[in-house]
């Protein structure tokens, strides 16, 4: 019996999806090739399964998520982390936010700034500089945006690059993408 | 398409940011990919074209963005408008004779678009009850993801191009 996870962690739950995932026994070779099926790689997750129902969006959401986040250079993998758990916070997809907030963890070797955020949400009070990106990505994630040009002169104040200022808008806006899916077509539980 | 990508262009990203759009030229590539693959689909399964440019332009009007919906707007009137699309596009009450499913599907872009924390199992739920398939609750699901990751790269490189 599996129960549903509705507090931010930073322990991953699994992802139980809303919709049936694809049986991939039964899927199409487009559908193959938009999970990114190979001889060498057959466990495809819940999540890629039930997105393999629309092969066309899959087939390019892939790639375009890992370009944002594990693009190199510019911003640094953590503050990318930051900005997708800012967003997954707005959004409250806790799935979203506990991959994200343990690989931020993970990259810091820190845990506090998650606790702050878990603990305090929006409000969360951090250090400057994660403060002002973390503010941002969070304010870029209500509809409308809220951010405003202050916003983006201090993360330039702070020393941010407009290539670094660019990859947080991404990495926030991918998750305006990635919370819409994962919230809504399922929820995280624990086994 | 070829030239400047949709993102580029709506921006109104000036030379300013030509060498930092540059820099991540892959990442408007893919964008614009991602654009065709959920507005001009060439499955389009239970959502038919026209249909999905009206709810995109639902959705860039609820992100303020007017350019962004004049783009869907054009889209609209390409694929086929009549004043039932038209009411979706506008943002306002269903048209009269919207049916069952279309009332469904306009809640649910409303839902996700505006506030996606407070989606739940049941809305999935009532989506079926409309008469979706599932790989069409999938494909709208993505329709309203990606419109609302557009709107906010859209957003954040015009306030990042204002900047000296």
């Amino acid at each position: 019996m599996s129960t549903v996870v509705h507090e931010f962690t930073d322990k991953v739950p699994r992802w139980s999806p809303y919709v049936t995932p694809v049986v991939l026994g039964k899927a199409t070779p487009e559908q193959l090739d938009a999970m990114q099926v190979t001889p060498s790689n057959k466990k495809i997750s819940d999540y890629v399964l039930t997105l393999a129902h629309d092969p066309e969006s899959l087939k390019v959401r892939s790639p375009l998520f890992n370009a944002i986040m594990y693009g190199k250079s510019g911003l640094s993998s953590a503050e990318r982390e930051l900005g997708a758990t800012a967003a997954s916070v707005v959004n409250r997809c806790v799935y979203c936010a506990a991959v994200h907030a343990s690989r931020f963890n993970a990259l810091t070797k820190r845990a506090d700034v998650i606790e702050e955020i878990f603990a305090k949400g929006l409000d969360a009070e951090l250090e400057e500089h994660q403060q002002a990106i973390f503010d941002f990505a969070a304010k870029l994630s209500k509809t409308p945006s809220e951010a405003n040009a202050d916003d983006i002169a201090r993360l330039a104040d702070l020393g941010l690059s407009k290539v670094e200022i660019l990859d947080l808008i991404l990495s926030a806006a991918i998750f305006g993408w990635a919370n819409r899916l994962m919230h809504t077509l399922g929820e995280p539980v624990r086994d | 398409m070829s030239g400047p990508h949709l993102i580029e262009t709506l921006s109104g990203a000036g030379s300013g940011l030509a060498g930092v759009l540059a820099e991540r030229a892959e990442i408007l590539g893919l964008s614009q990919a991602a654009h065709d693959a959920v507005l001009l689909p060439r499955e389009p399964g239970g959502i038919a074209h026209a249909e999905r440019a009206a709810l995109a332009v639902r959705m860039a009007r609820a992100n303020a963005d007017e350019r962004l919906a004049d783009h869907y707007r054009e889209l609209l009137r390409q694929a086929g408008e009549s004043p039932s699309l038209l009411a979706i596009a506008d943002g306002t009450a269903p048209a009269a004779d919207t049916d069952t499913r279309l009332r469904a599907i306009i809640r649910h872009v409303d839902l996700v678009t505006l506030a996606p924390k407070d989606a739940t199992k049941a809305d999935i739920a009532a989506l079926k009850v409309a008469g979706l398939s599932e790989p069409d609750i999938v494909r709208l699901a993505e329709l309203i993801a990606f419109v609302n990751y557009q709107a906010r790269v859209i957003a954040g490189l015009r306030l990042l191009g204002a900047i000296a």
